[in-house]
């Protein structure tokens, strides 16, 4: 917290009686909510290339992750606040990160760390990898590198923060009413499947069949 | 001494040896002997009990277009060391069929199925031929030189659209799908069922149907997504009570298709590539690859390259040791207190790499012919303090908190054993290999850059259990530290490439397998040239990838919670496992 924003929190504008002063403040629910939330975020231990080593790299003594109060890394989803797409998303192994993404407890936030999370990087031209983790679930925070040093990681987790203190309770949509809907897991095929796309997979596929057809047509 | 070519350096002659069933292979630039498809197994196992070629290193296949062919290419090495004999089977491209080596090597396994599975050569008589990277269902073989991908642009870079007008756009927006994706014509994905894990389920050991007293077999899923496997691994175990009857290891996770991509690329952009290969060790790869493609170039790096080379592998192989030895305590339940440990030092290191490379982990520093840049006094002095004074001595404190330590011995040894013999045949490589008896290192094996005239002893245990593979990584640090210091003071002044640097090198037509001892064992870069910039066929031996073979072997019979341990104890890292 800034100090702007300490004395913003010691001094809300409500008269807190002299003898109280060290110890009592006046602030929103929203404000002393989002602080707590932001500066305990559990990341889910969770690595899937080369930039997972950057990561772990982060959470050790040099860059020290705990300054943020997110040393917490739980194994399991049901237990973690952040996901921290670290490293290259491939066909073979989305399935599973979208299922993650949906056992996870709401609230819930999504890092794309490195090039590859973000875009495909490097390697986006492979017939095995998805470009960029996107596609299937929704980004809070991208960062940029292959791999983004500790540095840059330990930036983006910032903005992160910065993004939660800026939310609100009545807009988000996991303080609404009713259950949210999981993302459909993928599936493998002969190729990776969305289940939100089969449509638009079944009218190109058709056209391509007919556009086949003539063309044997026409060279006979 | 006397000046004959010592008698391990030779080659036989086997046109002379097996008349009628193998021929010299005189394409130039090429080396080795073309097998006739119907004696392969014959030929091979006579090599294997009279010759001593007891070590299959490397198989891969190659798609040759133009002639309608596909050859699989064999490098047979003696553990006793030598240079390497190269075979080769040519078969019809129209029906791609090999016979399967298992028989004699099982080492050989996932590497035919990765054959299988990438460039669809079927190898009969294997006992398991199932896709291995890709998952079962998937369209086509993408190593094939006719198959594309969907985002595909150009046969070959660098791509005209790009340069030199450098237009950009988004692949996505060529793509009807919108998407990395391609589907046949036709096809209806409402109609599509998965035939993906019930062949390993079917592959897997269950407890006998004659067993009289029936209990259930449990079939436990261990990954890809657990916080011990290492990354994206899984294995498939099928138990009875607690102990593992059998384990099928599941892989393809992080395939990221360096081998299509590294065919498309021009021989310099695949550097880097490399460097993701085994992301721990960026250094190492380079060196494979750049000796790969020196050795077709036919050109040698200056001296003071070679040592600087020489310093930068060394370090790397400590740097992942110490990493390795780190995170094996992590499976045993030490958790993350001496991996941090581990970690601290593995930074030191990293800043030197960063401080002559620019980047910690993405080197990038091997040039072909030389390195990228000169390394600076400071740097050097730096490298020094760590060698002489600091390195030393972090290695004795690990070694006193961790290898007398009784959680540690209980836990590790006499769990996990690879006997020699399973060893050498399952193609294990590295402290795998060196753990169970077999003093066999490329470095000595083979001496690549300077290591002939670098004293150091190959480290060698005799249990082969998890305890060794631990005491092996302490003893091979110590090593490497002697090594550097040698570095360190005979480092001579002088050039650090031969020739200009330039973007687009010009290779020869040929073959060439460059190996170096990398930390996680033997690594190989198998290049084949045709003169074109781009190479025809890249591939990569990769050392966690073979080394897994043993991992079934090592874990039968033991408890499920030692397979965390065991799996720990061989050093694996998926972005070399899957490439
Ligand atoms: S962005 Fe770079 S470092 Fe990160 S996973 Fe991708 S290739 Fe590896």
């Amino acid at each position: 917290m800034s100090e702007k924003e300490i004395t913003e929190m010691t001094t809300p504008g409500y008269e807190i009686p002299p003898e109280l002063r060290h110890q009592v403040t006046i602030t929103t629910l929203e404000r002393i909510y989002n602080w707590g939330r932001a500066n305990s975020l559990w990341p889910m231990m969770f690595g899937l290339a080369c930039c997972a080593i950057e990561m772990i790299a982060t959470a050790a003594s040099r860059y020290d992750l705990a300054r943020f109060g997110m040393e917490v890394m739980r194994p399991s989803p049901r237990q973690s606040d952040v996901l921290i797409v670290s490293g290259t998303v491939t066909k073979k192994m989305v399935p599973q990160i979208v299922r993650l993404y949906n056992q996870m407890a709401e609230p819930r936030y999504v890092i794309a760390m490195g090039a590859c999370a973000s875009g495909g990087g490097p390697f986006k031209e492979g017939y095995n990898v998805v470009s960029g983790i996107d596609k299937f679930i929704p980004v809070d925070v991208y960062i940029p590198g292959c791999p983004p040093t500790p540095q840059a990681l330990l930036n983006g987790l910032i903005a992160l923060q910065k993004k939660i203190e800026r939310q609100s309770l009545r807009d988000l949509p996991w303080y609404q009413k009713g259950a949210a809907e999981p993302i459909p897991i993928p599936v493998l095929g002969p190729d990776l499947m969305d289940p939100r796309k089969y449509a638009l997979i079944r009218e190109v596929t058709r056209r391509q069949a007919t556009q086949a057809q003539e063309g044997e047509v026409s060279n006979e | 001494m006397s000046e004959a070519v010592p008698k391990i350096a030779q080659i036989p002659d086997l046109v002379n040896l097996f008349p009628n069933k193998v021929q010299l292979d005189t394409r130039p630039g090429y080396q080795g002997y073309i097998v006739g498809r119907e004696h392969l197994l014959d030929v091979v196992r006579q090599l294997r009990d009279e010759y001593g070629y007891d070590y299959l290193s490397s198989v891969t296949g190659v798609d040759y277009l133009p002639e309608g062919k596909m050859e699989v290419v064999y490098h047979l090495y003696k553990t006793l060391g030598g240079p390497a004999l190269v075979l080769k089977v040519q078969t019809p491209r129209e029906e791609p069929r090999v016979p399967s080596l298992v028989p004699l090597f099982r080492g050989a396994e996932f590497q035919e199925r990765e054959a299988w599975d990438l460039l669809g050569i079927r190898f009969e008589g294997h006992p398991d031929l199932r896709r291995i990277l890709m998952w079962e269902g998937f369209a086509g073989f993408p190593l094939r030189k006719d198959w594309r991908e969907p985002y595909f642009e150009e046969e070959a870079k660098p791509f005209k659209s790009r340069w030199p007008e450098g237009f950009v756009f988004r692949a996505e927006d060529r793509n009807p799908f919108g998407d990395n994706v391609q589907y046949p014509p036709g096809f209806d994905p409402e109609t599509w069922t998965s035939p993906d894990d019930e062949a390993v389920y079917r592959a897997l050991k269950r407890i006998g149907e004659d067993d009289d007293f029936h209990t259930d077999t449990l079939v436990v899923n261990l990954g890809p997504q657990h916080p011990s496997t290492h990354g994206v691994f899984r294995m498939v175990v099928s138990l009875s009570e607690e102990t593992i009857l059998d384990l099928k290891p599941i892989m393809g996770y992080l395939h990221r298709n360096h081998e299509k991509i590294g065919e498309r690329n021009t021989f310099l952009q695949n550097m880097p590539f490399t460097d993701r290969l085994d992301y721990l060790c960026s250094m190492s790869n380079n060196f494979g690859y750049a000796l790969a493609v020196e050795k077709l170039m036919g050109i040698k790096p200056p001296e003071r390259a070679e040592y600087i080379r020489v310093m930068m592998a060394e370090l790397t192989r400590f740097l992942n040791h110490i990493f390795a030895i780190g995170f094996l305590l992590n499976d045993l339940g030490a958790y993350f207190t001496p991996a941090l440990y581990a970690i601290e030092e593995r930074e030191l290191i990293l800043d030197v790499f960063e401080a002559v490379s620019g980047s910690r982990m993405m080197c990038n520093y091997f040039r072909f012919g030389g390195v990228a840049r000169d390394v600076s006094a400071d740097i050097l002095a730096k490298v020094r303090r760590l060698v002489y004074d600091r390195l030393p001595r972090k290695v004795d404190e690990m070694d006193e908190f961790l290898t007398h330590n009784e959680i540690v011995r209980e836990r590790c040894e006499g769990v996990g054993v690879l006997t020699a013999e399973q060893a050498i045949a399952n193609s294990a490589s590295g402290p795998v290999l060196r753990a169970s008896g077999v003093p066999y290192d490329v470095r000595r094996a083979e001496p690549y850059s300077i290591y002939d005239r670098l004293e150091f002893d190959v480290a060698v245990r005799y249990h082969g259990d998890i305890y060794d593979r631990y005491l092996i990584r302490l003893d091979e640090m110590r090593q490497s530290l002697r090594i550097l210091q040698q570095v360190l003071r005979d480092i001579p002044d002088g050039p650090i490439m031969t020739g200009k640097p330039q973007y687009q090198v010009r290779v020869p037509p040929g073959e060439a397998y460059g190996r170096v001892e990398g930390p996680k064992g033997e690594l190989g870069f198998y290049v084949v040239s045709n003169g074109k910039p781009n190479p025809w066929r890249y591939h990569v031996r990769a050392p966690s990838f073979i080394n897994l073979t043993s991992l079934a072997d090592m874990a039968i019979g033991h408890k499920v919670a030692d397979v965390v341990a065991i799996l720990g104890s061989i050093d694996i890292v998926l972005g070399e496992v899957d490439r």
